[in-house]
This record gives C-alpha cells, sequence and structure tokens, in this order.
C-alpha cells in the first residue's frame, strides 16, 4: 500500500516466481504434479483473498467461482469439443458473468447475512450441477480426455498431460495472477478498497461510490477463482461437483488465513502448507476434515494474522 | 388411496417434520437472538444427539422405551456439556465475533462429523421406537409414535416459550439480548447465560435429533439438512424471532413434504434456497418479522 | 447572487422525535457560517441530511441552486460538499499519507500519475502541519494531529463547501489557535459550515451565526447581534459561557 520500497516488492515477487520455477528442474516428477496442483488452487486463494483480505468481505460462496471455471472450461471441451484456450475463455466468462450477478445480489447485504447469502447461492449452484446431471456427470463427475488437452499453436503442440508442460502452464497461471494482484493492490483502486474495508462511511464521504467498487472487486475476485478452476479442469482432466461443495467455499478461506489475509504471497504459502500439513498427516489419519476444522479454530483463536500477516506486523513493515 | 386421505397422509407427515424442524430452529435462533452468534455446527448437535441415542439404547438393551427415555435425558445432557465447552474455550475467546465465531463454528462442523466418523463409523444404524402402537384410520393405519413427536414437540415448544417468557431465567436471557453491557452493569453474568444459552440451543437440536431417530437413522452426515432447513426457517421467520420461527417451522415442514411429493428433491431444495437467499436479499427482516432494530 | 447552498422545510423525525424541524436555511458563497446550539439541538442531524449522510423525512435541499435531496452522498462529495466528522474517523491503519491520498486521487483529474498525487496529498499535508508526519500510520497521531488529518482529508477534496463538525473538540489551546488560523485558510477558496461549542472560536472566525434549538432555527445574524439577542441568551449562552 504505502508509497515506500515498490522495488523491494516487485523483487520479492519475481525472486518467488523465480524459485518455483528453478524448483521445475529439481524437484522429482511426483512433486512436479503436487506442485502445480497447488500453484493452481492458489491462483483460487488469491482470487479469496482480493475479496476478503482486501476489501474485507468474508464469503462463504466461493466455490461457485471455482466451479463456474472448472464447468465452464469442462463442458466446452467435453460437450461442445472447444479447444483449449477457447474453453478457458468460457471458463473466465462464466465466472465474470456469475460473480457480477452474485455481486449485484449479495452486495445488498452486509456482515453475516452477507456469509449466509453466499453461501446459500453457493449451494444452489452444487445442487444444479447435481440436478443436471446428464449435462454434468452429477456427482460422479466427468473425465476431460487426453486428446483434447492438446494446446496447439499452428504446427506445434503442447500437451498439457505432459507433467512439465503442465508445471509451467501451472506456473504462467500462478504468476500472472500474482503480479495482477499486486499491480491492483498497489494501485489508487487497491488503496480505495482497503479504505472500504477500514471504513465504508468514511469512504462513501470521500465521494466513492463504494457499491460500485465493491462490485468490481467481487468480478475480479470471481474471476480470477474461474480462472483457476477452468486452469484444473484442464490441466488436471477431472471436473467434480465436490469441487463446487461446500468444502470448497471453505478452503481457500482457510488457505488465505492461514498464510496471512490481505498479503499478496500468503494464498501461496497458506495453500502449500496446507496441503503438506495434510499429506503429512495422513500417515495417522484419513480424516483429513479434522485437520481443517482444528486449524480453522486454532487460526481465528490464535493466529488470526497468519504466517505473512504476523511477519510484516513484526517485521516487514514494507511487505505487501 | 383417494386425494383427500393422500392430503391428510401429506399433512400428517409434514406436522411430524415440522415438529423436529421448530426445536432445531428454535435452538440455532435462541444463539443468534441472545448471542449473535450464527452457529453453522448446529446441525452436527444434531447428529450427535441422534448417534448417542444409538449408542444409549444399545447399551442399555431391554424393552426398548426404557433405552429410548434414557436416551431423550441422557443424550441432550451430554451434547449440552459439549457445547458449553466449546463455549468456554472457543466463542467467548472470540468474544463473540460474528465473523470469527462462524468461521470457528465452521472447525467444530468438521470436528464432531469427523469424529463421529472415526468412532461411530459410516453406517446407518436405526433405534427401535419405544412403543409401536398403530392408529387404524378408516383410509390407513399411521404410526402411533410420529404422533406422539408431533405432541413431544408442542410441549417442548410451550415449555421453552413459558420459560423466556414467565421466568426470571427468560427475563435475564432477554435483558441479555436486548442489551448485553446494561445487563451486566446490574450484575447478570453475560459470561454465564451466554454459555447457558449455546448449551440449551444445542440440547434444544439433541432433543429433536433424539425424537426422530426411531424413524430416520443415526448417520454422520445426517445433521446437514437440518442444519439448512434451520437456516431457511430461522430466515424465513425473522432472524431471533421466536414466534416467527415457529410459524416458518410449520410452514416449511409442511411444504417440504407437499413440495417433495411433485418435485424432485433435489430440485425442491434448489428452489427453496434460492427463494431463502432472495428472502435475505431483499427482506432481511424476514418475511413475518417487522423492521429490524 | 444565487445562496451556494439552501434548505426549504428541511425535517428529519426519529421515531417520535422531530430532530429536525423545518428548516429554511440560506448559505452565500464565501461566508464562514458557525452553527452552535445546545446539545440535542438538531446540528448534527443538520449537517448530516445536507452531507447526504442521512434522507429527509421532508424538504428539499438546494446546492448551488440545483436540487439535490435524492442524491446520494458519495456524489453530494463529488460536487463539492465535504464533511468532517465530529467524531475523528480517520483510517486508523493507513498512514497518514494514503489517508490524504485517497481524496486526492479521486479529485485530480490524472490520478493515475504517481507525481500529482504525491504532490496533492503533500500540499494538504504541508497545509495542515502533517508533512513530517505522512508515512505515520493515522492511527498512532496525537489527538489533535489526528482531528488535522481530518480537515487535511477535506481539504483535498478540494470542496466548494467545507462542513466541520466540532473541528476544535478535545484539542488544546495553542492546537486551537493554529486550527482558527487554518480555517480563516480555507475559507479564501470555500465556503465553511462550522458546527462549534467554543464561543471565543465562534466569534472570532464566524461572519455569521445561526442558533439551533430544538430542531428548530431560533436566531440567526452577525456575531455581536447574535451575542445581545435575548432568546439567544436565554436558550443557550445563559448555560454555557
Amino acid at each position: 500500500m504505502s508509497e515506500a520500497s515498490p522495488a523491494k516488492a516487485y523483487a520479492l515477487h519475481l525472486g518467488a516466481i523465480a524459485l518455483l520455477f528453478v524448483l521445475s528442474f529439481l524437484l522429482p516428477e511426483y512433486y512436479h504434479g503436487v506442485l502445480a496442483r497447488i500453484m493452481v488452487l492458489a491462483v483460487f486463494a488469491m482470487g479469496y483473498n482480493m475479496l476478503f483480505g482486501y476489501v474485507g468481505l468474508l464469503s462463504l460462496g466461493h466455490a461457485m467461482f471455482f466451479g463456474a471455471g472448472l464447468y465452464g472450461a469442462g463442458l466446452a471441451v467435453i460437450q461442445l469439443g472447444w479447444s483449449v484456450p477457447a474453453a478457458f475463455g468460457a471458463g473466465l466468462g462464466c465466472g465474470a458473468v456469475l460473480s457480477l450477478i452474485i455481486g449485484l445480489l449479495a452486495l445488498r447485504t452486509t456482515g453475516v447475512a452477507f456469509m449466509i447469502v453466499t453461501m446459500m447461492f453457493a449451494q444452489v449452484f452444487y445442487l444444479a450441477i447435481l440436478y443436471f446431471a446428464a449435462w454434468t456427470g452429477g456427482d460422479q463427475g466427468m473425465v476431460v480426455p487426453q486428446p483434447a488437452r492438446v494446446l496447439s499453436f499452428g504446427a506445434t503442440s503442447l500437451d498439457l498431460t505432459n507433467p512439465t508442460v503442465r508445471y509451467i502452464c501451472a506456473l504462467s497461471l500462478f504468476s500472472l495472477v500474482l503480479l495482477i494482484t499486486l499491480a491492483i493492490v498497489r494501485s489508487r483502486y487497491g488503496r480505495v478498497l482497503v479504505a472500504i474495508r477500514e471504513n465504508e462511511e468514511r469512504t462513501k464521504m470521500l465521494g466513492y461510490d463504494t457499491f460500485s467498487n465493491k462490485l468490481a472487486a467481487v468480478v475480479v475476485s470471481g474471476t480470477i477463482c474461474a480462472a483457476s478452476g477452468a486452469a484444473y479442469a484442464l490441466l488436471f482432466g477431472y471436473v467434480g461437483s465436490s469441487f463446487a461443495s461446500v468444502q470448497y467455499s471453505i478452503l481457500p478461506l482457510l488457505w488465505v488465513l492461514l498464510g496471512g489475509a490481505a498479503t499478496t504471497l500468503g494464498p501461496l504459502i497458506g495453500t502449500l502448507f496446507m496441503y503438506y500439513v495434510i499429506d503429512v498427516t495422513s500417515g495417522y489419519t484419513s480424516a483429513y476434515l479434522l485437520i481443517v476444522g482444528i486449524a480453522l479454530i486454532l487460526l481465528v483463536l490464535f493466529f488470526p494474522k497468519g504466517i505473512l500477516g504476523s511477519i510484516r506486523q513484526r517485521w516487514l513493515g514494507w511487505l505487501p | 388411496m383417494h386425494f383427500g386421505p393422500h392430503l391428510l397422509l401429506a399433512t400428517l407427515e409434514g406436522l411430524v417434520t415440522s415438529a423436529v424442524l421448530a426445536l432445531t430452529a428454535l435452538g440455532l435462533s435462541l444463539v443468534f437472538g441472545v448471542m449473535r452468534v450464527v452457529n453453522v455446527a448446529h446441525g452436527e448437535f444434531f447428529m450427535l444427539g441422534a448417534v448417542l441415542a444409538w449408542a444409549i439404547t444399545s447399551a442399555i438393551g431391554g424393552h426398548p422405551a426404557l433405552g429410548f427415555l434414557a436416551a431423550l435425558v441422557i443424550a441432550p445432557l451430554i451434547v449440552g456439556a459439549v457445547a458449553v465447552v466449546a463455549e468456554r474455550l472457543v466463542l467467548r475467546r472470540l468474544n463473540y465475533n460474528p465473523e470469527a465465531t462462524i468461521v470457528a463454528t465452521i472447525g467444530m462442523l468438521y470436528i464432531i462429523q469427523q469424529l463421529a466418523l472415526t468412532f461411530y463409523g459410516p453406517e446407518a444404524r436405526p433405534v427401535e421406537p419405544p412403543f409401536s402402537y398403530r392408529i387404524l384410520l378408516p383410509w390407513f393405519g399411521y404410526s402411533g409414535y410420529k404422533l406422539s413427536i408431533i405432541a413431544a414437540s408442542a410441549v417442548l415448544l410451550i415449555a421453552t416459550w413459558l420459560v423466556l417468557t414467565r421466568t426470571k431465567i427468560g427475563l435475564i436471557m432477554r435483558a441479555t439480548q436486548y442489551d448485553s453491557e446494561t445487563a451486566q452493569a446490574f450484575g447478570i453474568s453475560v459470561g454465564r447465560v451466554y454459555g447457558g444459552v449455546f448449551a440449551l440451543g444445542a440440547m434444544l437440536a439433541a432433543i429433536a435429533a433424539v425424537l426422530i431417530v426411531p424413524i430416520s437413522q443415526a448417520h454422520y452426515l445426517m445433521g446437514q439438512d437440518p442444519l439448512l432447513l434451520s437456516f431457511i426457517v430461522v430466515i424465513i421467520g425473522g432472524l431471533g424471532s421466536l414466534r416467527g420461527t415457529v410459524v416458518a417451522a410449520v410452514l416449511i415442514g409442511l411444504s417440504d413434504g407437499i413440495i417433495s411429493m411433485f418435485f424432485s428433491p433435489t430440485l425442491a431444495k434448489i428452489i427453496a434456497t434460492l427463494l431463502v437467499a432472495m428472502v435475505l436479499v431483499f427482506r432481511p427482516q424476514g418475511l413475518f418479522g417487522t423492521a429490524s432494530r | 447572487m444565487t445562496p451556494l447552498l439552501t434548505t426549504k422545510g428541511l425535517s428529519r423525525n426519529f421515531g417520535g422525535l422531530r430532530a429536525v424541524d423545518s428548516v429554511d436555511f440560506t448559505l452565500m458563497p464565501g461566508e464562514i457560517r458557525a452553527v452552535i446550539g445546545p446539545n440535542g439541538a438538531g446540528k448534527t442531524t443538520f449537517v448530516s441530511l445536507v452531507s447526504g449522510r442521512i434522507r429527509p423525512s421532508s424538504g428539499a435541499i438546494l446546492f448551488d441552486g440545483a436540487d439535490i435531496t435524492g442524491l446520494p452522498a458519495y456524489v453530494r462529495v463529488r460536487q463539492g460538499i465535504a464533511y468532517t466528522f465530529q467524531i475523528t474517523s480517520v483510517f486508523a491503519n493507513l498512514s497518514a499519507y494514503d489517508n490524504v491520498a485517497l481524496p486526492v486521487q479521486r479529485t485530480l483529474s490524472d490520478g493515475r500519475s504517481k507525481g500529482a498525487v504525491r504532490a496533492g496529498v503533500m500540499s494538504a499535508l504541508e497545509r495542515t502541519g502533517l508533512a513530517g508526519r505522512a508515512h505515520m500510520p493515522a492511527g498512532q497521531l496525537s489527538y489533535g494531529h489526528q482531528r488535522l488529518l481530518e480537515v487535511a482529508m477535506g481539504l483535498a477534496l478540494k470542496p466548494r463547501l467545507l462542513i466541520l463538525d466540532e473541528p476544535t473538540q478535545g484539542l488544546a489551546d495553542s492546537e486551537i489557535d493554529n486550527f482558527v488560523e487554518l480555517v480563516r485558510d480555507i475559507a479564501k477558496s470555500a465556503t465553511v459550515l462550522l458546527i462549534e461549542h467554543n464561543m471565543p472560536v465562534v466569534m472570532h472566525l464566524a461572519d455569521r451565526i445561526t442558533v439551533f434549538n430544538a430542531g428548530r432555527i431560533l436566531a440567526e445574524g452577525a456575531p455581536e447581534a447574535i451575542r445581545n439577542d435575548a432568546a439567544v441568551q436565554d436558550a443557550y449562552l445563559g448555560t454555557a459561557p
């Protein structure tokens, strides 16, 4: 937010991207897949953070935006036979339209009502997927066939099922969204969003139409989440209704709380950390939701600023 | 069967649903009304009641009525104790901040659900009803136990209403709901009231579950539908309004039974959820509530 | 000359209470107008109606001749009505710089240019003497400085009408003197509507004074005339010298 040290902030983010790039050469193949998945889900978390962290709007329904991207892209490939870029665009478009509609409705409420309303709209979305099982595959989901997951430019074509290609695609999307987030947060629009979070009434009295600003934030956030969903469908080849369930509305909240709300790199760290915790504990218990539940409670009780939020408070005030 | 008897059957089934729903939703509504806490784990207290009822009845054995009566007393007490501990350890430390408590109760939901899965297992298990008398109507026979659920729920609702309006405990609760700081100044221990209300809310859900478990079954995921329906009831009835909650529960319970005869359950849920979300967006005080405070 | 601000029969009820009761009020451009009156007289409600923070029950508000009664607050701010809060409500977690940058970036036609924003912010901070504290979080500023920051934010909106709601409340005497100078300075470029309890400040600054009592205008006139008005003394000055 502050004017100080833009160079440091950009250096840090480019450094993080470079590190992830180098890791693709060092990591064994199994971790390629894991890290690619984490980067795609971190995009989901970054989209969530846009709204929750910077505008202070706590949604319990972001699974519908992820789902809009997932099904928008998945259905376009499977049912309509669209190419990969067109399907990705379809996913983005579905997310943008859905978030615009949801924003127009849900932003009439605030606080607890906003949380419940977003949860209910997401539930409607989820049930609709089950209801229209003839197209969506219901709770079985759909597999995107391998021949459809090829990105072709003229003569050359990239097979998205190849681990290296998949990793690079996930990293590209992640980097792009990270830099977009950083730019938004540092822009004058980002300053207005934070002002709305801190005191909406005061922001209005500085001449800002807070409703339109919040609506724009919902659409940006929803579209980023849809990008994550669309990428998930195309890179990992599975489109399932569980990704639209309540649980996938809670997970990005958890990742963002853990990594640090309103920090640009927090969503990645939160997603990575949670994935790791579940991976380690899976040796002892299959009940990973238990870990999620305990983590949620411990975070709100003792660690509400999350990892990067605490680091920023103690040591690195310039962290964006 | 002709239309008349058919409708009577649907109405009776709907009233049973309403009876259980009213108790469950009342618990949610009390907790929200007094503490301003949206308890997302409410459905899990319901589930816990049912699972405990199974555990207690199968441990006691003998005549089904014996085990059932024991479950009706013990299961709500255990659930209430769990709720008190959760309130002490988590909600109180969060200062009842509305948003933080929602996140925390989501955490509780996962914890309770997963513990039930671990210790109780994924099976659905039946509990034998305390008696199996069938009332013979001219057109069909109907379970006497189901009718007794309606009666039991009505008694409990009236009792709760009397406690809230006629006793000192009720007065203290209403004072705390109206203005917790002033209540504190008058020597009311707000912390204890909140602990008690949270336990009472959970116990109402547990009682409802014990009542329903002989005609449905105990399962670790059974808390989800009651949670959604309770939300719907509380929102339609007006957040925190007791009378509205009961009226809405009857309305939703009856229409749920009748609607599910004509539509697929999924479509019914889609329509109901969408309508309720719209109520919350355009009429946040509920359909029956007056302007919000 | 068109009045800058006119209200006609402006009323606002809270339940059974008529907080503002059919007020007809006129403010000419360039004035410094003080609004005084006992607590609960409806002063803050009146300026809240003018700024659009609350809706009137009846009546009309005209700004520079145009009816603005139905406009939302943020549009009024854009038209040039700035309001500084009675209870300091700066953005405590943002730096003083960011607090002022918010109004500056909106009023600038080329708010995209970082240099223009910086220049605008620093000029507002310098006018209020806060330039040295630009990067402190606003919540860590002293109370007096937070009040100044409120004014800096109001100034940065480049208002035609600046409404100050009890700006000197809680300030030390030395700070008040600076404040009076600052308001004089502001009045060169904007019309000022000031709610104030501190009578020496009012007498010092105001061109005209409007006295509210029980939601109505009790008296209006030059400071000397108000000082000598028997009804005013009875309602107000007599109880609080």
